[in-house]
């Protein structure tokens, strides 16, 4: 089961309010893409595929499929001593725009289905171009609805109901530099945490060496968040741009977290394009995690969690991007790319500690980092 | 507090009416280049987005320019 359906609303608020710069319908295109994610003994790949298609310059109308498919031996499933596991996620989303004058009205909805996760998000959106469509501002809201199984065990079913809001202002500062401005505010309530996953405990609260046990995280039933992002973009005095970003997240449950990205692009001999990117990303624990607690929850409102996305870390990523795209002489196609995107992250945990490897006293185990790389090639045709 | 916030807003608007749109149509031909894209492949930028929300605590607040495309 994977961690957070949230995305599924992002991407769908994203959708709703398509085109940030400028309220125009979004290209026509088509794209194919094989992904693969491979890091901390974790293997997600698949295809993606997306057709827009435009009716009449007012409508635009695309489709989306996308498929998962996991092969995980985390360090989580390795230390509870569980067996490696393999899955399949899918994905379908439909999504409709429509450009009245200098506003876009956009709906969509995204189903995702898994053998132990089914998910189900329905958005809106509206943008608007005014002060001569230098500035654009957009609304967004997205509904999920999500329920939760737990594989071996037919009784239990859970439920999650998500609400995403989301403001965004784009502004063209310069005739080189545009400017992007986020804020999304999310909240979500039911069944939050993995059925799968467990916290330790000290087995004698006195004696550390006495080793630990096991037993179900506990975790609240509400969950709200705020993020605030920036976005800058400048074209440079040959064909090239620069980007840098800046992100700030805070939520109720203790975390806070900030994310710093820039970007360098670059076009080659007119058809190759590089990109650059360099990302930081650190975040404090939640209140209620903990590597190692000393006592078992008492009850439901004693929360407990040892979910490493939950605890104080860092990561770094490097992305080298290239594409290669060329005019297509063809009736139904006006250009076609090919691209390959690679990205190296680096994860450092600062408080949750490696418990595959064995010899060393509960409590000091060394802390768990790894690497993992991202793969993307991408095959679009613009019609 | 009302009428503070009644004149803010009478003073901030009152300074804004003079400003024109400094930045014109003839003007935009660096703003339209790809180049200028925050995410020139959305299926991608969504994929990106979801690598990482699936590994960090953090969600939401990235635009819509990543991930305007409809797919995850």
């Amino acid at each position: 089961m994977a961690a957070t359906r949230y995305w599924l609303a992002a991407a769908l608020l994203g959708l709703c309010c398509a085109n940030a710069q400028a309220t125009v319908l979004p290209e026509e295109r088509a794209d194919a893409m094989y992904h693969r994610y491979d890091g901390g003994g974790i293997t997600v790949d698949g295809p993606s595929l997306l057709v827009r298609k435009n009716f009449k310059e007012t409508v635009s109308v695309s489709g989306n499929y996308y498929v998962d498919n996991i092969s995980s031996a985390s360090v989580d499933v390795v230390a509870s001593g569980a067996s490696a596991y393999t899955e399949e996620r899918t994905e379908y989303s439909l999504a409709a725009d429509y450009l009245y004058g200098r506003s876009l009205f956009s709906a969509g909805m995204t189903v995702s289905d898994e053998n132990d996760y089914e998910a189900s998000t329905f958005a809106l959106g509206v943008s608007q171009d005014f002060f001569g469509d230098l500035t654009t501002l957009s609304f967004g809201y997205a509904l999920g609805q999500d329920d939760v199984f737990q594989n071996g065990n037919d009784d239990f079913a859970e439920s999650i109901d998500r609400h995403n809001f989301r403001v965004g202002l784009s502004q063209i500062l310069t005739p080189r530099m545009v400017m992007d401005f986020n804020y999304e505010l999310i909240t979500d309530e039911g069944y939050l945490n993995n059925p799968y996953r467990s916290y330790r405990y000290l087995s004698d609260p006195n004696d550390p060496a006495a080793g630990y046990q096991f037993a179900q995280e506990v975790y609240p039933h509400t969950r709200t968040s705020d993020a605030a992002g920036l976005r800058l973009r400048y074209h440079l005095p040959w064909r090239a741009a620069v980007g840098g970003s800046y992100r700030f997240f805070t939520d109720d449950w203790g975390i806070d977290a900030n994310t710093f990205q820039l970007t360098y692009t670059h076009v080659l001999y007119e058809n190759w394009t590089l990109d650059l990117k360099y990302r930081w990303y650190a975040q404090s624990q939640a209140d209620f995690y903990q590597d190692l607690f000393t006592n078992p929850s008492q009850d439901e409102k004693d929360y407990r969690a040892r979910d490493k996305e939950l605890s104080e870390f860092q990561d770094q990523t490097y992305s080298l991007y290239l594409s290669w795209e060329r005019p297509l002489a063809v009736r139904f196609a006006d250009r076609a790319r090919v691209s390959f995107q690679y990205d190296w992250i680096q994860f450092d945990y600062d408080n949750f500690r490696d418990l595959t490897q064995t010899g060393f006293t509960t409590g000091e185990e060394p802390l768990y980092d790894f690497d993992a790389s991202v793969y993307k090639v991408i095959f679009t045709v613009l019609y | 507090m009302k009428v503070l916030l009644a004149l803010i807003l009478l003073v901030t608007c009152s300074a804004c009416s003079g400003i024109q749109p400094w930045v014109k149509p003839y003007e935009r031909q660096f703003l339209a280049d790809p180049v200028m894209q925050f995410e020139r492949d959305p299926v991608a930028g969504a994929y990106t987005e979801h690598v990482y929300q699936a590994r960090e605590g953090a969600r939401g607040g990235t635009g819509g320019g990543g991930v305007g495309c409809g797919c995850n």
